[in-house]
């Protein structure tokens, strides 16, 4: 009874402590992006913050560089996965390569980026290996590389991150969908693997991971710290000129922030709409394409081509986490040797403190925010569909808001509410912050899957007595453990790489492996940042290794579920 | 009356709790004891970090103060966080209780009245510092007045690596011919980082005839005609740097792998020390030297200050007394712990304490006091603002 009268509440408790915030943040930057910030005496409203922000001559470049960098990246990200998938799953390489990549996941952005950028510099690894034998470098070439001014880097190094990201969750969503029979189905029609599978599979797959697709689109137009470290910076991204404005030593220029802010917004807004015009045509294209039933002519060397791309990925971010283990070690190191002059214990026996006691708070974060934002999923999921509760498109709009709106538009708004309502500063309220943007995340990769569950099974327990709590825990619940497992891994890892919430809502007096790592990356000590960034890229590896050896472990016997 | 009575003594424990009053120092010491002081600190230096980290220890030995490092990646962002809590009227426990601050952020928040004082001439050590000979009772022309105390000194030093670049320079123009000749060989970080934006003031100290100019505010009037040659400098300087200036390292810590990995060979400092520090450290190589102008280069002090709402304003006040304190400023000067100028004047300390700073290894990198020869003064913080602007529209949008 008592569970009848609470579920139904679920779902307005969810939106509430995802939207709640947000609102309130945005609300916060209102205000300031039309001139009104008493705080600093200054009344408005006044058009005035916008005016100054167009007159900074780098606004169209760095409003181009968002957009460009945004659409370049998750399309590149996107067509490897599909390629890499359609041309391989099934197969032993396809294996393989899912082992390499999946764990990949788990690396940290900021940590990626400066294990890319040392691989790719001029005077990088790669560089390194070949000079002065095969180059004849004595001195690194002065060639921009890293920071170019069209974001090439850039969008290398999110492509490198982006792809096991959404590998992952198309896995996790593959479950949902009889890949199998359609591919038996195609081939014994003829077609060739690869397209048999672009005609059939991928239009149900899409469905299934296109949200998480327009979450790595925004994430991409809006990221800061892979921006600092790979892109380019005369002038740079949006994002990170709103970050500059924000943390000007005149308090006045937060209006101009708060109205880049905006621009922000409506920026990702504009990028979603013209995907979602895309998406439209493609799909008209697709169809003109399966209507003329061609078998597939270039499948051979478009497998290959995917292959080669997805090897990349892998190798890129493997090597860059790789020239960071050694970095931590690394005495002396100069271009052109290959490796330090001497390896010293040093630089870890000096951060070892620092790092356990930020892996601590790290980890106590992470957990508490995670298992609430799977209680409450799971909890909405379940009222929607014991009470057939319709989600609209419009609702699930509102699940997007958090991911939507930069988190330099709404956190100092929220900071202030935070302490007007008695909160102040603390774990508590960095919990409930890191809450905001985890629940989404958890919410996007189980909603599909627990939608998607064969509601026959339930109907089956239930002719067997079985209670709704029970189909629930017996059934439904275990049959999901990889989708449940998977969310909880990307909620712990989002978790982990939020620097900005905690910085702001914790009043810098919360210190996680990601905060200690983003103050010591401004100083572009290596060896420092070698160490937090192996840290953090552990503290979020072990639980993507969990997703994926407990649903194993536990269906050894039941092999329908180990893809379920 | 009876009223009044009770009323003034309902007032006046308030306002005994109130504010420690920085003249009574036992007073001090005694509300410190117990007390926790977050300072708010730029994080980006490990050996600043671990310096921080051994002053928390000795407070807490001495005085029973619990100090915690906050790491920042800007200043900035605590003066934003003190802004955002007077915007919410949270005014007795601030999450900051003192920031390593100076300059524009200084300015800012002391115009804002965000700042506790004054205190720092009231404190025990303030009798040790060099009035006279370091610039610690102006902040970038802006009277201190006892709303933050000086900590260390920090001077422009130029970094140079010998085994590419033998020849120290002696000016501004000297370093423009070196660029023209070694194209791709100097960077200095982006504007408006605090050092990047010191580079350009220094161009402008030594390449004009009299830079007495810039102890006033700029204005409208005299700031196109008094940067000019500034413009043209590096209007002639910018091909000939890293990346032909489409790209530049973010912060003046970045400066150094880049020398490490052989990309520049001339780099900037603001802190003498840094450099024989590094090479200690592994972050660069054994030929690295400094060097400093023949006129001479800009010096400043930084300080730290205590919002007007922390709630360990004793704490903190014995923190900022401690680091003036012959014992802490001799360690920062050591080279091999953290390499910064001493605020001290050598002749109020007593024979043995100068001991320890005669006694210090200034490291193979580090130039002596008399090497360091003539700070300049910094230029009154508006021209520091407009030059990072206008530099920013000249080169940072450059595509």
């Amino acid at each position: 009874m008592k569970a009848r009268r609470f579920l139904p509440l679920l779902p307005m408790i969810t939106l509430l402590a995802m939207i709640g915030p947000v609102l309130a943040g945005l609300y916060g930057a209102v205000l300031p992006a039309f001139g009104h910030l008493p705080a600093a005496g200054l009344f408005g409203p006044s058009l005035a913050p916008f005016e100054a922000l167009f007159a900074w001559q780098g606004l169209p470049r760095a409003m181009f560089l968002s957009v460009w960098i945004g659409l370049a990246s998750t399309t590149i990200s996107l067509l490897i996965v599909a390629l890499i998938m359609a041309g391989w799953s099934g197969t032993r390489s396809f294996t393989v390569l899912e082992r390499m990549l999946s764990p990949l996941l788990s690396v940290p952005h900021a940590a990626a980026a400066f294990g890319f950028a040392f691989l790719i510099s001029p005077s990088g690894w790669i560089s390194r290996a070949l000079s002065p034998s095969v180059t004849g470098w004595d001195r690194p070439p002065d060639l921009l590389i890293v920071q170019d001014p069209w974001g090439l880097s850039m969008i290398a190094g999110l492509v490198i991150k982006e792809v096991p990201f959404l590998m992952l969750i198309a896995l996790a969503a593959i479950g949902q969908v009889d890949t199998k029979r359609s591919a038996m189905i195609v081939q014994a029609l003829g077609y060739r693997r690869l397209t048999g599978w672009l005609k059939t599979v991928f239009p149900l797959v899409y469905a299934q991971i296109k949200f998480p697709i327009y979450v790595v689109l925004v994430y991409a137009m809006s990221v800061v710290d892979v921006a600092v470290i790979l892109g380019p910076n005369t002038p740079s991204t949006l994002s990170v000129q709103i970050v500059k404005l924000m943390s000007d030593p005149d308090l006045g220029m937060r209006l101009q922030a708060a109205a880049g802010a905006l621009v922000q917004l409506f920026l990702v807004i504009g990028a979603l709409g013209f995907w979602l015009i895309m998406e439209r045509v493609v799909r008209r294209f697709g169809l003109a394409w399966i209507g003329t039933g061609q078998r597939g002519k270039y499948d051979t060397i478009t497998r290959q081509i995917g292959l080669v791309l997805a090897l990349f990925c892998a190798f890129s971010v493997s090597f860059g986490i790789a020239s960071l283990a050694i970095w931590s070690f690394a005495g002396y190191w100069g271009f052109p040797d290959f490796l330090p002059d001497q390896f010293i214990l040093k630089n870890w026996m000096r951060h070892s403190d620092g790092t356990l006691e930020a892996l601590g708070e790290t980890v106590l974060i992470g957990s508490v925010a995670t298992l609430t934002a799977l209680a409450l999923t799971i909890g909405c999921l379940e009222a929607e569909y014991r009470y057939k509760l319709r989600v609209t498109s419009r609702g699930m709009l509102l699940l997007y808001l958090p991911l939507l709106v930069p988190q330099t538009a709404f956190l100092p708004g929220l900071q202030t509410l935070m302490l007007n309502v008695g909160l102040g500063v603390g774990r508590g309220p960095v919990i409930f912050a890191h809450l905001v943007f985890v629940l989404p995340y958890v919410f996007l990769s189980l909603a599909d899957p627990f939608r998607a569950w064969d509601a026959r099974m339930g109907t089956i327990a239930a002719a067997l007595r079985a209670s709704p709590d029970r189909v629930l825990w017996s059934v439904r619940l275990p049959m999901l453990l990889r989708p449940i497992l998977t969310a909880a891994a990307v909620g712990l890892a989002v978790s982990v790489g939020q620097y900005l919430p905690t910085l702001l809502i914790g009043g810098g007096r919360i210190e996680t492996l990601t905060t200690e790592a983003v103050a010591l990356a401004s100083g572009g000590d290596r060896r420092a940042i070698g160490v937090y960034g192996l840290m953090q890229t552990a503290a979020a590896l072990v639980p993507f290794s969990l997703a994926l050896l407990i649903p194993a472990i536990v269906w050894r016997n039941r092999r329908g579920l180990r893809h379920g | 009356m009876k009223y009044l009575t009770i009323l003034a003594a309902l007032i006046s424990p308030m306002a005994a709790l109130a504010d420690p009053p920085p003249a009574d120092w036992d007073a001090v010491l005694a509300e410190a004891k117990g007390e926790t002081v977050y300072w708010n600190a730029w994080g980006g230096s490990t050996t600043t970090n671990d310096f921080l980290a051994w002053v928390g220890e000795r407070v807490s030995e001495d005085y029973g103060v619990t100090l915690e490092h906050v790491k920042l990646t800007d200043t900035a962002d605590a003066v934003t966080r003190v802004l955002s809590e007077k915007q919410a009227g949270q005014n007795d426990d601030s999450a900051i209780d003192m920031i390593w601050i100076n300059g524009a952020n200084f300015a800012a928040m002391k115009d804002a009245d965000l700042l506790f004082g004054p205190y720092a001439e009231q404190l025990p050590n303030w009798a040790l510092v060099d009035v006279e000979g370091k610039t610690v009772q102006t902040d970038f022309t802006v009277p201190v007045e006892g709303y933050e105390s000086p900590w260390a000194m920090a001077q422009v030093v130029f970094v140079q690596d010998t085994a590419d670049m033998p020849e120290r320079l002696g000016s501004m123009q000297a370093l423009q011919e070196w660029a023209q000749a070694n194209p791709g060989r100097f960077s200095y970080p982006q504007p408006p980082d605090f050092l990047g934006t010191t580079f350009l003031k220094q161009v402008l100290v030594d390449i004009l005839p009299d830079p007495s100019v810039l102890e006033a505010p700029a204005t409208d009037e005299n700031y196109d005609e008094v940067t000019a040659p500034l413009w043209a400098y590096l209007d002639a300087l910018t091909p000939n740097l890293w990346r032909e200036g489409k790209a530049y390292p973010a912060t003046g810590t970045a400066m150094f792998p880049l020398i490490a990995d052989d990309e520049v060979d001339l780099s900037i400092s603001f802190s003498p020390g840094a450099a024989s520090t590094a090479i200690a450290n592994f972050e660069l190589p054994e030929t690295v030297r400094t060097f400093v102008l023949d006129k001479g280069t800009i010096g400043n002090a930084s300080f730290v200050a205590i919002p007007y709402n922390s709630g360990s304003k004793a704490g903190a006040m014995v923190v900022a007394n401690f680091l003036m304190s012959p014992e802490a400023q001799a360690r920062a000067q050591d080279p091999a712990i953290l390499g910064y100028g001493t605020v001290l004047n050598m002749d109020a300390l007593s024979a043995e304490e100068r001991a320890v700073f005669d006694g210090l290894d200034l490291g193979v990198a580090t130039l002596t006091p008399a090497e360091l020869g003539t700070v300049q003064a910094e230029p009154h913080p508006s021209w520091a603002v407009r030059i990072a602007d206008d530099w920013v529209s000249r080169y940072g949008v450059a595509q």
